[in-house]
């Protein structure tokens, strides 16, 4: 562009004394309005700022006394757990879940496409009500030849925790929709890659493992982040189950018995918050990673023209700020 | 009297009902170059693959070497090989695809050692020697540690001819190498082949190159719908084609 209006300025004056293209030195254009917009928010935001740390309501004293409760910061440990745990199992079950509808079995194909209708087509704090009522469901486990006397039978409800319930109810319901993100990105690697992987030889999970899911974890990872984080925030349904150990739930107990929710909603805020930024700060550094050899964030070895020409995909576009900052 | 590297009696290839190659016998001795030609849609890719046995043939037999392609043959029966063992079989054919088909993630160097580590499991030490002095040879010995989007497609495409080389192939696939490339790179590509096919590798080229044919190829098949249609010394074929059909298709691509 800033080629293109120098060229047509030295066409414009054929005889100039300099033989080089003319460079413009223009009036920059004022935006007045933005300035203002931007003073009016400002001043609002500041007001409410104020306002919220004068007022009785929030009750700043206790919100500092309950950040570090030792309630709380167990019951966050507790929500991290199940963030964790539930995830991981969601993976792989996810993945088990992809690979199962990719392949060319058609009662593999149906019984994951079926997974997922139960599994997304319910919300997942139904769900959850459900993980609490299996013991009045099945009564035992038992490990065995079906309709014979079982080898093993375990009570259920002493086999499994309330904790162990959310996590099995929060890792089958991610499941489901890991299995969407999983399958989307295997199928956004070039089939050419397979092929070439086993043209020199490689087998079909060395394919996978090496080229394959490499390739698909940039595209993966951004939506497997946004999972991650609304997992976490997830885990507050779990008193569905009932489970009362985690942040929400904790805080919650904690404000019945004081009579004042309303800095306990902030304590369990901040620490979810708190929490997020670290989950976002760490998907930053895994989509660097894996953008490797293709993204501006790859490691970039050489300023080729090829690469310039790769730029103009992303486009600069007219920088708003660089004339007024000056 | 040595037998052929590739030998193919009445191949027969169907996806679906949609018959591809309708009964294909051909031979490449040892050392030759097999330039294959033909109009688009004819069969030749899929002929490769079946080569490759990345698609599995319906009839007819493919020895590889005097060994049966993706079959065990016992008495008059065939047992499917199991996938591990028809990956095995793959690893001593390279194949160079049209689309290149690098992996983006590896840079050149890397592209070039990450099977022989894999699945020769080759010391890493030795499979970069091998990978450096293989860049060299195709001239790209300064390109090793780009990535396959900061190489251009000629650049690429030896990349992709030096990794195949790196699994010590006894057979080398071709399929269209220089499609995909902007004319004036089509040269430095064909310059590696002609190379390689003078140090005495066996190859089977899929090309629209008869300039190529005519110098490098010791054979030229010319296929359509499916059949060979005619086949010969390439100088005589691209010369003198019998067939209706081969002179129909040299005269638009000659
Ligand atoms: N995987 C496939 N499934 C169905 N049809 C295919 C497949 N691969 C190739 N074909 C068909 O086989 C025919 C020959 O294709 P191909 O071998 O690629 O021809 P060529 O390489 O000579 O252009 C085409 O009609 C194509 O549509
Ligand atoms: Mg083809």
């Amino acid at each position: 562009m800033a080629q293109n209006s120098e060229r047509r300025g030295s066409a414009g004056m054929p005889d100039s004394v300099a033989p080089d293209f003319v460079s413009i030195r223009a009036v920059k254009l004022r935006h007045p309005w933005r300035w203002i917009i931007g003073v009016v928010l400002l001043l609002l935001v500041a007001l409410v700022i104020i306002d919220a740390a004068q007022r009785e309501a929030f009750d700043w004293p206790s919100v500092g006394k309950y950040m570090f409760d030792r309630r709380v910061s167990l019951a966050a440990l507790t929500t991290l757990e199940l963030t964790v745990s539930a995830m991981v199992i969601g993976i792989v079950l996810g993945i088990v879940l992809a690979v199962m509808r990719l392949s060319p079995n058609p009662i593999l194909k149906s019984i994951a496409w079926f997974y997922l209708w139960i599994f997304r087509g319910t919300p997942v704090y139904v769900q959850l009500v459900f993980w609490g009522l299996i013991a009045v469901i099945y009564n035992t486990i038992d490990i065995g030849i079906p309709f014979q006397q079982p080898w093993v039978s375990w009570e259920t409800k002493a086999a499994l925790s309330a904790f162990a319930l959310a996590i099995i109810g929060l890792a089958l319901n991610e499941a489901a929709y890991m299995a969407e993100i999983v399958r989307a990105g295997l199928l956004a690697v070039d089939a050419g890659q397979d092929e070439a992987a086993r043209a020199l030889g490689m087998t079909w999970f060395q394919s996978m493992r090496r080229v394959i899911i490499p390739q698909s974890m940039r595209v993966i990872i951004p939506p497997t982040g946004n999972e991650v984080i609304s997992m976490l925030k997830t885990t507050s349904l779990v008193t569905a189950v009932p489970f009362t150990l985690d942040l929400y739930t904790r805080t919650r107990d904690i404000a019945a018995e004081t009579f004042n929710p309303i800095p306990l909603l902030i304590v369990a805020s901040v620490w979810y918050l708190f929490f997020t930024s670290i989950l976002m700060i760490g998907q930053f550094f895994l989509e660097k990673r894996f953008a490797r050899g293709v993204g501006e964030l790859g490691r970039i070895k050489i300023p080729s023209s090829r690469f310039a020409g790769a730029a103009v995909v992303n486009p600069p576009g007219p920088d708003p700020d660089s004339g007024e900052k000056r | 009297m040595t037998t052929p590297m590739v030998r193919a009696e009445g191949v027969v290839k169907r996806f679906g009902s949609n018959e591809v190659l309708k009964g294909i016998t051909l031979t490449v001795n040892r050392g030759d170059v097999m330039c294959l030609v033909g109009p688009s849609g004819s069969g030749k890719s899929t002929f490769l693959r079946c080569i490759n046995h990345l698609e599995v043939v319906n009839a007819g037999r493919l020895y590889v070497d005097d060994t049966l392609v993706g079959y065990r043959e016992k008495g008059d029966k065939l047992y499917e090989l199991h996938p591990r063992d028809a990956a095995a079989q793959r690893r001593d054919i390279g194949m160079v695809f049209q689309r290149f088909n690098l992996f983006p993630h590896m840079t050149a160097l890397e592209n070039v050692i990450e099977a022989p580590t894999l699945v020769k499991k080759i010391p890493k030490a030795d499979a970069i020697a091998r990978g450096k002095e293989l860049l060299d040879r195709v001239g790209l010995s300064d390109r090793m540690n780009h990535y396959p989007a900061h190489l251009s497609g000629g650049q690429q495409q030896r990349v992709a001819i030096a990794r195949a080389l790196a699994m010590d192939p006894k057979l080398m696939l071709f399929d269209e190498p220089t499609s995909a490339l902007d004319p004036e790179l089509v040269g430095e590509v064909l310059d590696v082949m002609k190379a390689l096919a003078t140090s005495g590798m066996t190859m089977i080229v899929v090309t629209h190159e008869m300039g190529f044919a005519r110098e490098v190829g010791d054979s030229l098949v010319f296929m359509d719908e499916g059949v060979v249609v005619e086949s010969g010394d390439p100088r005589t074929v691209l010369a003198k084609p019998t067939h209706e059909r081969t002179k129909a298709f040299l005269s638009k691509v000659l």
